[in-house]
């Protein structure tokens, strides 16, 4: 059982975090909201609508976006291809095989705005491979963005990024619209600290408990989760 | 906002890689000069065009979309097949036939890539195996249709377009083969850098990323599979059209491994270089044919051994990496060969090997 | 008319105890590191040229020289293994295809020059002819034999996975491969030598095979199709799998030539195009 009666609910433009030691099911339970892993029972509703039985390719159309914990990018493509391949299957042009993509102006324009306001406008013509890490993990974001989503959810955006690189994914997450729901996996307290409203803490498939970040840092349990209380707060 | 200049120019580098070259002008005009320099060859060119129309339609499949296709030869088949039967049955006009045959050979495609497109690795390996094996079979059995292993008897073509005949000569028949390559061609670039081009390249470096943009992946995969078996189709049509017979080596699986050897060996995604293989293998083949056939197997499989372990890229690839100067990657190298990626695979993305978490 | 049932079900075993010989080391090396081996029957066909020139020129006799071919096949896989396969092991699915087709290519022609193309002939034991009556039923002492050494082989396969610490390290090689190696298992040393344990056994195969259904320098191409359909059908990495998707092959290749010819070899591929479809992990696959 690797998560269990796990009952969530997001409201609209909040910033939520989700905690909780390594195993505790919370990649799972992305895995389960977005659709990679089927529910043995339980409903995943989006709005008012119940999504529980489309694909994932189905609710990203919904408005449900996610980024990876590893970097699940375009090798090859460079992170203007990247996002403009995202565009243009939104908009839905991205069966037309007749115009060279010169042509579509209006998606490679948003594409590179959303690039821009990541600050990878610089490097965009570059393979995504050749990118330093930090600029990755942007652009892993910049791709969930591009689907323009109501919901983002954010699997570990700071993992690994070393601390130079920090600030300009902080920039990035502390600049999202303040209509998006957003929901991210978080191991770092001063990322959690900054940007989350309330915080969830999951521990073995469930959630232990729900609170204000201050609430949860004075939460004995969460304390002794983390290694005895040791930790910041 | 960005510090890279104005609004055009993200899109002008995208347009850039759709414009034509100069070395592309180069490569179509050479490919008339058999008509002047070698007329007595022109059966062999007229089989590299038919060949490299193959090699182009596999790599659409394999070096676009990441589909490795072990029965390709299918399709190939099904247009020869196709073309032939039409021919023997009365009606010789090769144009139409080319259609009827393209027309065949894409709703086999399409039936065949509802099961293809769901599966991936292995099992996508011995699903396109499994149904090129399947079709060479059943068109071995059923003799009453295809002649069995006695090929095809009866095709005879009208001349094309009324005045020129299919002869011993082979005027007609690369002329032929020659236009039809190049407008496939012509629709097959305009395909690549369009956005289902980029959709299909998507597909290729990571499959697990598109259904996370909303991208309907399998549908995708679909229409290229189809895509590719019209091409195939046409291919092998123009086969049964300029030699007049079909036999069942148009199907089976060393037709398959040949045009993936030739794919690979020319450079795969590139294009050109299913054209190149096309050249370097059947010329290579022509020399060596009066050898024991055994060399020439030996020698070829110590040449998929050396493409595969020197030159991953190709021919084609190994000639962009010496030039140093693709502008798609500005100027810099492609990746190294131990971590290139046809079928791209989590573990395989390049951060990895820059990852400093696991 | 229960005999002839009978009767195709024993060589439909017999065919498919040699069919598991044969790909069981496909499966798992398959399953243990993801590397596309298509040269793995070229090392079956090497044990069974191994066997002839022993037996036939040299004068070897015939239990003595299987062992030989066993060998033989696992160190060709060792030379080969170091010499190529590893560079590979994180190339594309493709490059390992191209490369192992390159071999067959290379091995089938070899054998074609040094042996010919023609079937070679072997002179099994006296001990080893003919056949046995068994409750009316006529079995044939070879495929008997062939039967026994499959079935011994499995449960030395089946022990050793199980109570080994060897095998354990393989099972969690197979399972997951980065947690294996972030536990301290070596993968590449266990599967450099699950390579050549599985080579060996295909070569041992190759070797008893050339009694049932003859050798030439195709078997390498002929009898790919065949494990690769077992492998796939089975499930990567399963013995179990294997072991059932080769019974089922070899009984219904058997039953299919017997029952209805024309259709041939149609009706393999058909259920397997269609088997994958249902699941394309395999039987007894995981991924």
């Amino acid at each position: 059982m690797v998560a269990k009666d796990v009952e969530l609910s997001l409201p609209p433009g909040a910033r939520y975090a989700l905690i909780g030691p390594n195993g505790a099911g919370k990649t799972t339970l992305i895995n389960l909201i977005t659709g990679m892993l089927p529910p043995d029972g339980g409903h995943v509703l989006l709005g008012e609508e119940d999504v529980t039985g489309l694909e994932p390719a189905q609710r990203v159309k919904r408005g449900l976006a996610r980024t990876f914990q590893m970097n699940t990018l375009f090798p090859r493509l460079s992170p203007l291809e990247a996002a403009t391949l995202a565009v243009c299957e939104r908009r839905g042009v991205a069966t037309t095989w007749w115009r060279g993509l010169g042509a579509y102006r209006g998606e490679v324009d948003e594409a590179y705005g959303i690039l821009c306001s990541l600050a990878l406008d610089a490097v965009c013509h570059r393979p995504t491979c050749e990118l330093p890490y930090g600029q990755q993990r942007l652009l892993e974001i910049a791709l969930a963005l591009a689907t323009r989503p109501r919901v983002l959810l954010l699997d570990e955006p700071a993992a690994g990024v070393p601390r130079d690189e920090s600030a300009g994914l902080f920039a990035a997450v502390a600049g999202l619209s303040q209509d998006l729901t957003v929901l991210f996996i978080e191991h770092d307290m001063n990322v959690v600290f900054r940007f989350a409203s309330r915080v969830i803490v999951m521990v073995g498939g469930q959630i232990l408990v729900e609170g204000t970040p201050s609430e949860i840092a004075a939460d004995r349990r969460v304390q002794e989760i983390y290694l005895g209380g040791g930790r910041r707060g | 906002m960005g510090a890279a200049g104005t609004a055009a120019d993200p899109r002008h580098e995208l347009a850039s890689r759709a414009r034509w070259r100069g070395l592309e002008a180069a490569f179509w005009l050479a490919a008339l000069s058999p008509f002047l320099l070698f007329p007595s060859h022109l059966q062999l060119a007229s089989q590299i065009a038919i060949t490299a129309l193959f090699a182009l339609s596999l790599d659409l499949l394999l070096g676009y979309a990441g589909i490795v296709s072990l029965g390709h030869a299918a399709f190939f088949g099904v247009g020869a097949y196709a073309a032939g039967l039409l021919a023997k049955g009365g009606w010789g006009e090769p144009l139409s036939g080319l259609a009827v045959a393209g027309a065949a050979a894409g709703l086999a495609g399409y039936a065949a890539s509802f099961i293809v497109a769901r599966v991936r690795h292995l099992a996508l390996i011995m699903v396109t195996l499994g149904l090129g094996l399947l079709v060479h079979e059943a068109a071995n059995k059923a003799h009453w249709l295809t002649g069995g292993a006695d090929g095809l008897q009866g095709v005879r073509m009208w001349p094309l377009l009324g005045r020129f005949r299919f002869d011993l000569y082979g005027y007609t028949a690369y002329g032929y083969s020659l236009v039809v390559l190049a407008l496939a061609f012509l629709v097959v670039r305009r395909l690549v850098h369009s956005p289902f081009g980029l959709s299909l390249r998507g597909i290729r470096e990571n499959p697990v990323r598109m259904p996370a943009l909303g991208a309907p992946s399998r549908s995708h995969i679909r229409k290229a599979y189809a895509i590719a078996a019209v091409l195939a189709g046409i291919a092998g049509a123009l086969l049964a059209q300029t030699t007049e017979t079909v036999s069942l080596a148009t199907l089976d699986f060393q037709r398959s491994a040949e045009v993936l050897v030739i794919l690979i060996l020319g450079g795969a995604g590139r294009l050109y270089g299913s054209l190149v293989g096309a050249v370097i293998f059947l010329v290579a083949r022509d020399q060596f044919s009066g050898l024991n056939p055994q060399y020439w197997y030996f020698w070829l499989g110590a040449l998929l051994v050396l493409v595969v372990m020197v030159l991953p890229n190709g021919v084609l690839g190994g000639l962009a990496r010496l030039a140093d100067a693709r502008p798609s990657s500005g100027g810099r190298p492609a990746p190294s060969p131990g971590g290139r990626g046809i079928v791209g695979r989590l573990a395989r993305l390049a951060p990895s090997r820059r990852d400093r978490t696991s | 008319m229960l005999v002839p049932v009978v009767g195709v079900l024993f060589d439909g075993f017999a065919y498919g105890m040699l069919l598991f010989l044969l790909s069981v080391g496909l499966s798992v090396t398959l399953g243990m590191m993801n590397f596309v081996n298509l040269a793995h029957c070229s090392f079956a066909m090497l044990g069974g040229y191994v066997m002839i020139t022993l037996t036939q020129t040299l004068g070897w006799p015939f239990l003595a020289a299987l062992p030989a071919a066993f060998a033989a096949a696992a160190a060709a896989s060792v030379l080969l293994e170091r010499a190529l396969y590893r560079r590979l092991y994180r190339a594309s699915d493709l490059d390992q295809c191209l490369l192992t087709i390159g071999i067959v290519f290379m091995s089938v022609a070899a054998a074609a020059y040094v042996y010919g193309t023609t079937q070679q002939p072997i002179e099994t034991p006296p001990y080893l002819r003919g056949a046995v009556t068994w409750l009316g039923l006529r079995l044939g002492v070879y495929r008997l034999f062939l039967i026994a050494t499959a079935l011994a082989i499995t449960l030395v396969l089946v022990l050793a996975l199980e109570y080994t610490r060897f095998g354990a390290q393989v099972r969690a090689a197979v399972d997951n491969q980065r947690m294996a190696r972030g536990l301290g298992i070596d993968v590449d040393r266990r599967f450099a030598i699950t390579f050549a344990l599985g080579s060996g056994l295909a070569g041992l195969g190759g070797a008893l095979a050339i009694e049932m259904v003859g050798l030439d320098p195709v078997f390498a191409f002929t009898y790919l199709v065949y494990v690769l359909i077992v492998v796939s059908v089975g499930g990567l990495g399963s013995i179990g799998g294997s072991f059932a998707a080769a019974t089922l092959l070899g009984v219904s290749d058997v039953a299919g030539k017997y029952y209805v010819p024309e259709l041939g070899a149609f009706l393999i591929y058909l259920v397997m195009v269609g088997l994958l479809m249902w699941r394309p992990a395999g039987l007894f696959g995981r991924r």
